[in-house]
């Protein structure tokens, strides 16, 4: 295992380097919130998708999708069709933000929700929303560097144990703090490099060492191989309604303003894919470990007993690859939890410095200001979600993650639907988020934090995805209460984006 | 830049839905045979159609959509 730890930890070295140097990279002046906390808006092509790929396709994916499949089979692989539905949806509708923020000095979807609806409150509903879903899933990513360090071996007696967490993290901080949006950039190109080595050596070399795909899928029990009967509702809804919630999520924002136009947009949601296809080899991995027997091994047993099923694919890796080698992939994933924790963790900064910092606290302050309570909230943010994993239980950050979705998806009809509209009434925008919140809270608390909620029609049942049916509860409320609001007058305010502010000018 | 007609929207819009409806119409593809080189139809029918997406997704931003 030494020699794994080593490699492990000069990468490490590297990144970190990188992440001091990154604020030099196309230097801006850092004391403005839109140089740190979105590069400038100048990133192009190449840096968006390596920037966007390192921000959605985290380290706990690497870790919770085979394990998934691992767990569960065929419904694991929902993340296909999920990442699949993305890209046709943001590419009609998110060059449309960008063009709207681009021209206004929006940095935040806040930004663009309380000037469109003209309501400071809706726009901190939307904020709050953001920061709520963001927290767990910064949190999220940590379990992913523990599974890691405990796959090194990288144990020690009582609180020694978490050192190695607490020190990456404290790292990710300092150059998140100084470099701003830039850090995660430059570093998600090592990253990348490094995932997309590992998955091309898995897929090469596992499927070869056990006789090829064919046993591979032979090896999975026949009643994980499909979904069964009443899997089918469920497994479309999770893919429908992750992938209208992603984009949502500020990280996700925060990464499509930092590009330099509409066109480098849609331009990467053509070569986004890419990564989706690695995605679905990722998933196989879940099948390579069920095939390969690591459950079984005594080897594994102590990883497995502590983190259960996300331990299947570090198991399958140091099975099949040597030490050094296992080392590269540890240091994957590891720096793949690095990237989004740092744009997750700038994105809530952003949210919580323009929405509600210079909204309600500090109206007036000057951008050096902004920018300073931007860099020191984003240290908060990190304590916070570092706090989260050290001292609640593992499940809480999950079950967290899970309703962040839930919750997230409940700003859709305010931003994306405000994109086109100004139909819905700002005062049913508010009502139908309050349902939404509440009604898919209480489906996922009723079935114990699971994502699946069986609805039940009359004789039938519907096992679908909670985050949808909410969405579709607050989707009713705000045409419900928009012809109230028109029935009874309601005043609108003033909107002072302009039809053309949303297509763009000649690029 | 000329952008692109509305018959040229229209008709990327419908590609886009068709591959959003036959990625929801889940019985579809929820089956064994074919196989491809051992694999179930379900996982190799899905591998392809993100290859069709991102087609689609190129092809659509070179009409200027």
């Amino acid at each position: 295992m030494g020699m794994a730890i080593t490699v492990f930890i000069a990468l490490f070295a590297l990144v970190t380097v990188l992440g001091f140097v990154a604020a030099r990279w196309r230097a801006g002046d850092l004391n403005h919130i839109h140089e740190w906390g979105l590069a400038g808006r100048r990133f192009g092509t190449v840096v968006t998708w390596f920037l966007l790929g390192g921000d959605l396709y985290t380290a706990y994916t690497f870790i919770a999708v085979p394990a998934l499949v691992f767990g569960v089979g065929a419904l694991g692989f929902f993340a296909l069709p999920y990442t699949l539905m993305v890209y046709p949806f943001v590419f009609v509708v998110f060059p449309r933000l960008w063009s709207v923020a681009h021209r206004h000095g929006y940095v935040t979807a806040g930004d663009f929700v309380r000037a469109r609806h003209d309501s400071p409150t809706l726009a901190l509903m939307i904020t709050l929303t953001g920061i709520l879903a963001t927290m767990p899933y910064i949190a999220l990513q940590l379990v992913g560097i523990e599974v890691v360090i405990g796959a090194l071996g990288l144990t020690g007696p009582g609180w020694m144990g978490e050192l190695p967490l607490i020190i990456a993290f404290a790292i990710l901080a300092a150059y998140t703090y100084t470099s701003g949006l830039r850090a995660p950039a430059l570093i998600a190109v090592v990253k990348d490099v490094l995932i997309y080595l590992v998955v091309i050596a898995a897929i090469v070399i596992i499927p070869a060492r056990l006789g090829g795909y064919g046993k591979v899928f032979e090896a999975v029990p026949h009643d994980k191989l499909l979904l069964k009967p009443g899997q089918a509702g469920a497994y479309a809804t999770l893919a429908l309604g992750s992938a209208l919630a992603l984009f949502l999520y500020p990280h996700s924002v925060t990464g499509l303003l930092s590009a330099d136009g509409r066109r480098t947009i849609k331009r990467n949601m053509a070569l986004l894919p890419a990564y989706s296809l690695v995605l679905a080899l990722i998933a196989a991995l879940g099948y390579m470990a069920l095939a390969s027997g690591v459950h079984h091994d005594p080897a594994f047993a102590a990883g497995f007993r502590q983190y259960g099923a996300n331990f299947a694919v570090p198991a399958l890796f140091q099975r099949w690859f040597p030490p050094w080698f296992f080392g590269v992939a540890m240091a994957a994933i590891a720096i793949g939890a690095l990237v989004p924790a740092a744009i997750m963790s700038i994105a809530a900064a952003n949210l919580f410095t323009r929405n509600i910092y210079r909204e309600y606290l500090r109206p007036g302050c000057t951008h050096i200001e902004e920018a300073r309570m931007a860099k020191l909230s984003s240290l908060v943010v990190k304590v916070g979600a570092l706090a989260f994993v050290l001292f609640l239980p593992q499940k809480y950050a999950i079950n967290f993650q899970l309703l962040g979705g839930v919750w997230i998806i409940q700003t859709l009809p305010a931003i994306v639907i405000g994109l086109y509209t100004r139909w819905l009434h700002r005062g049913a925008l508010m009502a139908g988020w309050t349902a939404g919140m509440l009604v898919g809270t209480w489906m996922a608390a009723t079935q114990g934090f699971k994502a699946i909620f069986p609805l039940h029609l009359g004789d039938a049942t519907f096992p679908g995805y909670a985050a949808v049916y909410a969405l579709a509860v607050n989707l009713l409320v705000c045409v419900l209460v928009t012809w109230l609001a028109g029935a009874l007058g309601w005043s609108r305010g003033n909107d002072p984006t302009r039809p053309a502010d949303y297509l763009g000018t000649g690029e | 830049m000329t952008r692109a007609s509305r018959g040229q929207r229209a008709f990327w819009y419908a590609v886009f839905l068709i591959i959003v409806g036959v990625a929801l119409s889940v019985p579809l593809y929820n089956r064994v045979q074919p196989t491809l080189a051992g694999i179930p139809f379900f996982y190799w029918f899905q591998f392809g159609w993100i290859l069709v997406t991102a087609l689609a997704t190129a092809l659509a931003y070179r009409s200027k959509l």
